[in-house]
């Protein structure tokens, strides 16, 4: 283990913000400022009646046990008295004392020491937003960028799967300790970001996620972002959350538009009705980041189509219903679904549940 | 003095041989049943006194003793009672006694002296017939059906009384007329009724082709049910052994009573159905609904409803064409060659891929699809979603009838039974992988999409093998020889997304 890796009193704090879990649940509408309170005023702001048993565990905290707990469970710590902890999280108001890294620390370093995209967004996407999150990763992944994420369900995920799906380097930033997939059924996505990314926390190995660890959690997204790109957040999101701590470090926001009767568009709307950064597909992004024109994002290599085939998935692109769209391209239903097979398997188009399809940009 | 009468005791849904043996001896007046009867066996001693002597034959007032041979077999119901009451009249020298080896008996009697109608007559005239019996008197309303069974001569008789002339020697009496109902063929649904569904459509002519089975997805009210009702109108007609399984499976079932079935079955089970009510059980063990759709169609609506181990019970009938139940050291095989329908909704809401109406995440579609039992998924061939017609196609004509899918359907099976001679397999969607192999010929347009589709993952290996039956029934009704790269499209376009095949990516 780094023996730098992190000192013994950014330990002590990451300890005590999981034995004050749960005191910390009932104030979570205030968590930023709290965080940034010091371990005396933070146990006297929330502790109550256990003030002094809690103080008094903090005088006698065990530093040895905790590292060896983190080796355990395969978590390299580091803290914010390191010089290589990531710059941008040292720009919040309350950067975390420790960032326990599963899946490599040095690995960890690099991979956020370029230009990382947070891409986050809501848990109940719609199929057009889990497939947008899916290739706008797909794009900065091939492009050589991190993708940043929360694993949650929905676009979180979609963003982690497409960076993997090109071999693209992605980060997850978990709510509760590092070695908990959170949500549990993201375990072999948690594995597959583990054995060629990086999955952090603010908090140490084994604790459970509580609800003040979500908005916690969003801001180091934001923190380590370059920039934040916010795909589907309905009015109220915590996708929204990370972007308004982007835009207070004075990082670039973007927002992916939809269709403005969906309240999923909401949030991306607002956003980019505030001067957000329209964000069309990862060729946007690089132009946010570098400038104009300044990197290309590597085009997907797919076949020519047929004009049949081209018009058909032009049609469907349109938002036409699969069987008005073959009609509209004068396709008879055999034709027209091998047609529609054909287009999947060459990845223009992606078949939903309830048999919509969708376009894959 | 003693007296033998031949009948039949049902198994499951065969028949076995019982003699019905009377003795009758001088001593205090007594009846006594032996046998391995049930509880109406026991009642029926006061149901034969009656029946005797309500039709004016003498009950003897001395000591008789019956037994139901061999004794081993477990004798359930009221069937017994005329065998049991012509062995009395028989032993008491009422009705010769040579002349009953000729005959078997069937049917239950009432207090009166009338045969009642019986459940069944058909597989006894079947065991009948295997017993190398002449004759075989049942209850008059069952006359027809035991008459489908040719080598016996069928007695269709009202009365105990009626019986008994017949077995002394009087002309028995014809065979009842077919009742005189209106042609049903009027009302059966047909695909004429439809409107628009164009790949549904072709996804139950390629499943009654080859016989597939068949997942229809779709929202509440798309049509998945009205499509599912009309897939029987396509298959082809039954053979006459084909139809005579069925007539005597329904008949033992209590469902049927007259006459031969024509149609194929199509069972629509409820889904708070259980495993026994799915599979057969019970004690007597009964034929299960998976029976009841033998040769036919088994439909199973809102299938993410059925509780899993209903579903997983379905595994042996589907993989095995028969399921086996052991009840007290006795196995009997119920068979189970039917195809299944199952419909589904695509969400928990139901409303997936419709509109924005849906609300369910990622982790309710994964809940939903978890409900969906992965070994029955596994047997599905085909995937079709079905949606809404949009209003142009309301209006529109039919796109086909039937009788027209049908002529097709036919065709197609023809082709197959040519190429699948010989083999274990009657259609394409019971080849097994070492017959796909041997028997499906893919061009090179159609080996490239088939080996792009697994490249990117798309099937797994076992969908690979499912997508491969699909495209030789889908080449069989184009009359291809050779599957062609279009009809791997098309099976393609058909195949399951559920299970081990979800979508292209996590």
């Amino acid at each position: 283990m780094r023996s730098a890796g992190a000192c013994d009193r950014c330990l002590a704090r990451s300890w005590l913000l999981g034995r004050l879990a749960g005191h910390l649940e009932p104030v979570r509408q205030r968590i930023d400022p709290l965080l940034g309170l010091s371990d005396e005023a933070l146990i006297a702001a929330v502790a109550g009646e256990q003030r002094a048993a809690v103080a008094r565990e903090l005088e006698r905290f065990d530093v040895v046990r905790a590292r060896e707990r983190c080796a355990v469970a395969g978590v390299e710590p580091i803290c914010r008295c390191h010089r290589a902890y990531p710059g941008g999280l040292a720009a919040l108001g309350s950067p975390p004392a420790v960032l326990h890294v599963c899946g490599g620390l040095e690995r960890f370093l690099a991979l956020v020491a370029g230009q990382p995209v947070a891409l986050v967004g809501a848990r109940q996407a719609s199929p057009y937003g889990l497939e947008i999150a899916r290739s706008l990763a797909r794009g900065l992944g091939a492009a050589g960028l991190t993708v940043l994420s929360g694993m949650a369900l929905g676009i979180d995920s979609a963003a982690h799967a497409g960076a993997l799906e090109v071999g693209g380097a992605t980060v997850a930033v978990l709510p509760g300790g590092a070695d908990r997939p959170y949500p549990a059924s993201k375990r072999a996505l948690c594995r597959r970001i583990r054995s060629t990314g990086a999955v952090v926390s603010e908090l140490p190995p084994g604790v459970t996620p509580r609800r003040w660890m979500f908005p916690a959690r969003n801001r180091i997204i934001a923190g380590l972002g370059a920039m934040t790109v916010v795909i589907e957040a309905r009015a109220g999101s915590g996708a929204l959350l990370t972007a308004a701590v982007a835009g207070r470090l004075h990082r670039t926001v973007g927002a992916v538009p939809g269709r403005i009767t969906s309240p999923l568009a909401s949030g991306p709307h607002d956003l980019i009705a505030e001067g957000g950064l329209l964000v069309r597909g990862a060729q946007d992004v690089l132009d946010g980041l570098f400038g104009a024109g300044a990197r290309q994002a590597p085009g997907r290599s797919r076949p020519d189509l047929a004009p049949a085939l081209r018009a058909l998935l032009e049609a469907i692109g349109e938002g036409y219903d699969t069987a008005s769209a073959m009609r509209r391209t004068g396709l008879e239903v055999d034709g027209g679904l091998a047609a529609l097979a054909t287009l999947e398997l060459t990845g223009y188009l992606r078949r939903e549940p309830g048999g919509r399809f969708s376009v894959v940009p | 003095m003693l007296a033998r009468v031949a009948t039949f005791a049902i198994d499951g849904v065969e028949p076995r041989q019982v003699w019905v043996e009377v003795d009758i001896r001088s001593g205090l007046p007594s009846f006594t049943i032996v046998g391995l009867g049930d509880a109406a066996i026991r009642e029926s001693r006061d149901r034969i006194r009656s029946a005797i002597l309500n039709s004016g034959f003498e009950f003897p007032a001395t000591r008789i003793t019956a037994n139901l041979a061999p004794a081993f077999l477990r004798k359930v119901g009221p069937g017994f009672d005329a065998a049991l009451a012509i062995g009395v009249l028989a032993a008491s020298g009422q009705v010769p006694d040579q002349a009953l080896s000729a005959y078997a008996v069937f049917g239950e009697l009432s207090l009166g002296g009338e045969l009642r109608d019986s459940p069944g007559a058909l597989a006894v005239a079947e065991g009948a017939r295997g017993a190398g019996l002449a004759r075989l008197i049942v209850p008059r309303e069952r006359a027809r059906e035991a008459a489908l069974v040719d080598e016996v001569a069928v007695v269709g008789v009202g009365s105990l009384r009626a019986a008994a002339e017949v077995v002394r020697g009087s002309d028995p009496p014809a065979l009842p007329a077919a009742p005189n109902r209106p042609r049903p063929a009027l009302h059966e649904p047909d695909l004429i009724d439809v409107r628009g569904h164009a790949a549904p459509l072709l996804a139950l002519a390629i499943a009654a082709a080859g016989g597939h089975n068949l997942l229809l997805e779709g929202a509440p009210g798309t049509g998945k049910t009205m499509l599912a009702r009309r897939l029987p109108s396509i298959l082809p007609a039954m053979t006459r052994a084909e139809a005579i399984e069925v007539t005597r499976i329904h008949s033992v079932a209590g469902i049927h009573a007259d006459g031969l079935i024509a149609a194929r079955p199509f069972r629509a089970p409820h889904h708070t159905i259980s495993a026994a009510g799915l599979v057969g059980g019970g004690f007597p063990p009964r034929p299960g609904e998976a029976t009841l759709a033998h040769h036919g169609v088994l439909f199973l609506d809102e299938l993410s409803e059925f509780q899993r181990s209903s579903l997983d019970a379905l595994r042996q009938p589907l993989e095995d064409g028969g399921v086996t139940i052991v009840r007290g050291q006795r196995a009997l095989v119920f068979p189970t060659r039917f195809m299944l329908v199952a419909a589904t909704n695509p969400c928990p809401c139901g409303f997936a891929g419709v509109d924005d109406r849906c609300g369910c995440g990622e982790a309710d579609l994964r809940r939903h699809r978890r409900r969906l039992s992965g070994p029955l998924l596994d047997r599905m061939d085909l995937l079709v979603d079905v949606r809404r017609p949009d209003e142009r196609d309301l209006r529109s004509p039919p796109s086909t009838s039937s009788a027209d899918l049908r002529a097709q359907v036919r065709e197609a099976r023809e082709r197959q039974q040519r190429r699948l001679a010989g083999s274990s397999a009657r259609c394409n969607g019971d080849m097994d992988v070492r017959l796909v192999r041997a028997q499906v010929r893919l061009d090179s347009a159609a080996e490239q999409a088939l080996a792009q589709a697994y490249a990117v993952g798309a099937l797994s290996a076992r969908g690979r093998h499912r997508v491969l039956r699909v495209a030789r029934t889908i080449a069989d009704l184009r009359r291809h020889d050779v599957v062609a790269g279009d009809d791997v499209l098309t099976a393609l376009s058909l195949r399951q997304r559920a299970g081990a095949d979800a979508t292209l990516a996590a």
